[in-house]
């Protein structure tokens, strides 16, 4: 069960990191009327259509001991990024990115820009107002954009394979587990840990689009 | 008597707002022009969420409260918090928002949710929301255009009793002349962006020089004051600079302001005897001025009052009508707006 929980720990480290990130990335996507937007809008997007592979590739160079971010953290704490818990957390910050992004952006398109000066014209500033209203009329956007990073992140594989090997208590998260279980013809524990991945990924997304239609017929 | 400086130039398109003017600090400035004359780009300029605010201070420190055409409550919030939203981010506020509430009568609506409230309360509440702010200024972008007639009658007492109530100078847009009449003290008429012309309510809306205030929204108003009541016919007797007139109804108020259209006025040069018109009033001519190839607009003064009437151009001539004639004017309908 020790995957499990390791699986469950990193998806709950990323999705609180990519609300917290991801909320003012997404508004900025929904608000922006830059030429970059598109620009930006676009490299969100790329971990949707990308073979995890690619990016697992990439991030294995840059992460590594030589690579320009790895290198500094060796530097700053005397450990090497790849084949660590932290380099799978910023793995799959990137990899489940567009999940959490797309939502809140869309949840914040959805606002009305005169209700946001309603806001400010009351004497709220624009981050009073973001938090004040913005943030709480999305609050569907937000339940979506955190159970599909949750959910997505359980789900990894490539990725993970490629940063984080497959170190028991480190980087052996559940995915990894039932392929090692599946390699070994191990199928009674492939078994049991797919089962729960299963039962998992259902209740969650169930429970998203149950919510969401309970809020619409609000 | 201090006044509040207007000053703004915005470019958007084709179209070019330029306003450079003042208004008093005190009472209600009613803004009047057609759809796209740029009466709310000059609000949301005041108000700094549009145009140039170079220098100025942003949009959530200048304290001017914004009513908008729908009310923009915050659905996630219940009736008071809605109210105290602005309250809460002003802390040298002095208010009771209690008495705010009853003054707008949503005190029973405090615990509801915005989503149940009718559009007349959802923009009371939004009245009193932007009173509990302690504004220096208020704007109001026709604030009951959203509202059907019913709901309309809903709230206008309301802003009766806001302007009764309140020190606070209030500028009201709308291309309704009714409650322009109603509401407003001061009038600035703005058109194509720019104001043509600007003083005390009465006074402008007597202009005939103005085609902005031709057509339908020709007239006058004037104040008066209550003088009796007539039972037996239920009318009502007003009097005012310039005479008396009977009004239709029973009206409660000791003074009132009355508005009577252009087109409810005919001139004669006799005072009719027998004429079903009740209200016959002798008057001078100020000026004459063509309106249309048939029409002409007629100002005329009865004792510190004018009254602008429209005439046809044959009977101006037919009847040699010019500056300076003591005529009488024939009023078929007047109708009391406060």
């Amino acid at each position: 069960m020790a995957p499990l929980f390791l699986s469950i720990k990193l998806a709950s480290v990323t999705t609180v990191i990519l609300i917290i990130l991801g909320a003012p990335l997404s508004w900025w996507l929904s608000q922006s009327r830059s030429r970059w937007q598109p620009v930006v809008q676009a490299i969100v997007a790329m971990p949707i259509v990308l073979p995890p592979t690619v990016l697992g590739f990439y991030l294995l160079v840059v992460l590594g001991p030589h690579g320009a971010i790895g290198s500094w953290w060796v530097q700053l704490t005397g450990d090497t990024l790849t084949f660590s818990f932290v380099g799978l957390v910023i793995a799959s910050c990137l990899y489940s990115l567009p999940f959490a992004v797309q939502p809140m952006q869309n949840a914040f398109e959805s606002l009305s820009r005169k209700n946001l000066e309603a806001a400010w014209t009351l004497g709220a500033s624009k981050l009073d107002a973001f938090l004040s209203v913005a943030v709480p009329l999305s609050i569907r956007g937000f339940v979506s954009a955190a159970v599909l990073s949750f959910a997505h992140t359980l789900g990894e594989f490539g990725v993970v394979l490629m940063v984080g090997g497959n170190i028991p208590g480190e980087t052996r998260v559940v995915s990894i587990a039932i392929y090692d279980h599946v390699e070994t013809l191990n199928y009674a524990a492939a078994n049991r840990l797919s089962v729960v991945l299963i039962v998992f990924a259902f209740v969650a997304l169930f429970g998203m689009f149950l919510l969401n239609r309970r809020w619409q017929s609000r | 008597m201090s006044r509040i400086r207007l000053k703004h130039s915005i470019r958007k398109g084709d179209f070019c707002l330029d306003v450079d003017t003042d208004i008093p600090a005190t009472g209600i400035t009613g803004v009047f022009g057609e759809s796209g004359s740029g009466k709310t780009t000059l609000l949301r300029c005041i108000a700094g969420l549009d145009g140039s605010q170079h220098g100025l201070p942003p949009v959530h420190e200048r304290r001017i409260g914004f009513v908008f055409q729908v009310p923009q409550l915050f659905s996630h919030l219940s009736v008071q918090k809605n109210i105290e939203y602005g309250m809460r981010r002003n802390s040298d506020a002095v208010v009771s928002v209690n008495e705010i509430a009853r003054l707008l009568e949503v005190d029973g609506l405090l615990d509801r949710s915005v989503t149940e409230l009718s559009g007349g309360e959802a923009q009371r509440v939004s009245i009193a929301r932007v009173l509990c702010q302690s504004p220096r200024l208020i704007l109001m972008d026709e604030p009951l255009s959203a509202l059907d007639e019913r709901r309309r009658n809903e709230v206008l007492p309301y802003l009766d009793r806001l302007h009764a109530e309140t020190s606070v100078p209030i500028i009201y847009v709308s291309h309704n002349i009714d409650e322009i009449c109603r509401l407003s003290d001061h009038l600035l008429v703005l058109d194509d962006g720019k104001v043509v012309a600007e003083g005390g309510l009465q006074d402008t809306l007597t202009r005939i020089d103005l085609p902005q205030l031709g057509g339908r929204n020709s007239g006058a108003v004037i104040e008066a004051t209550q003088a009796r009541y007539d039972e037996d016919y239920d009318l009502t007797l007003f009097s005012f600079s310039g005479g008396e007139l009977w009004v239709a109804g029973r009206h409660e108020s000791t003074s009132a302001r009355l508005r009577i259209s252009a087109s409810d006025i005919s001139l004669s040069r006799v005072a009719a005897e027998s004429t079903t018109i009740l209200n016959i009033l002798p008057a001078i001519i100020e000026s004459t001025l063509p309106e249309t190839a048939a029409t002409e607009l007629v100002q005329l003064r009865l004792g510190d009052d004018i009254l602008v009437a429209r005439i046809t151009r044959r009977s101006l001539q037919q009847m040699k009508l010019c500056a300076g004639d003591e005529i009488f004017v024939q009023i078929k309908s007047v109708t009391v707006r406060r």
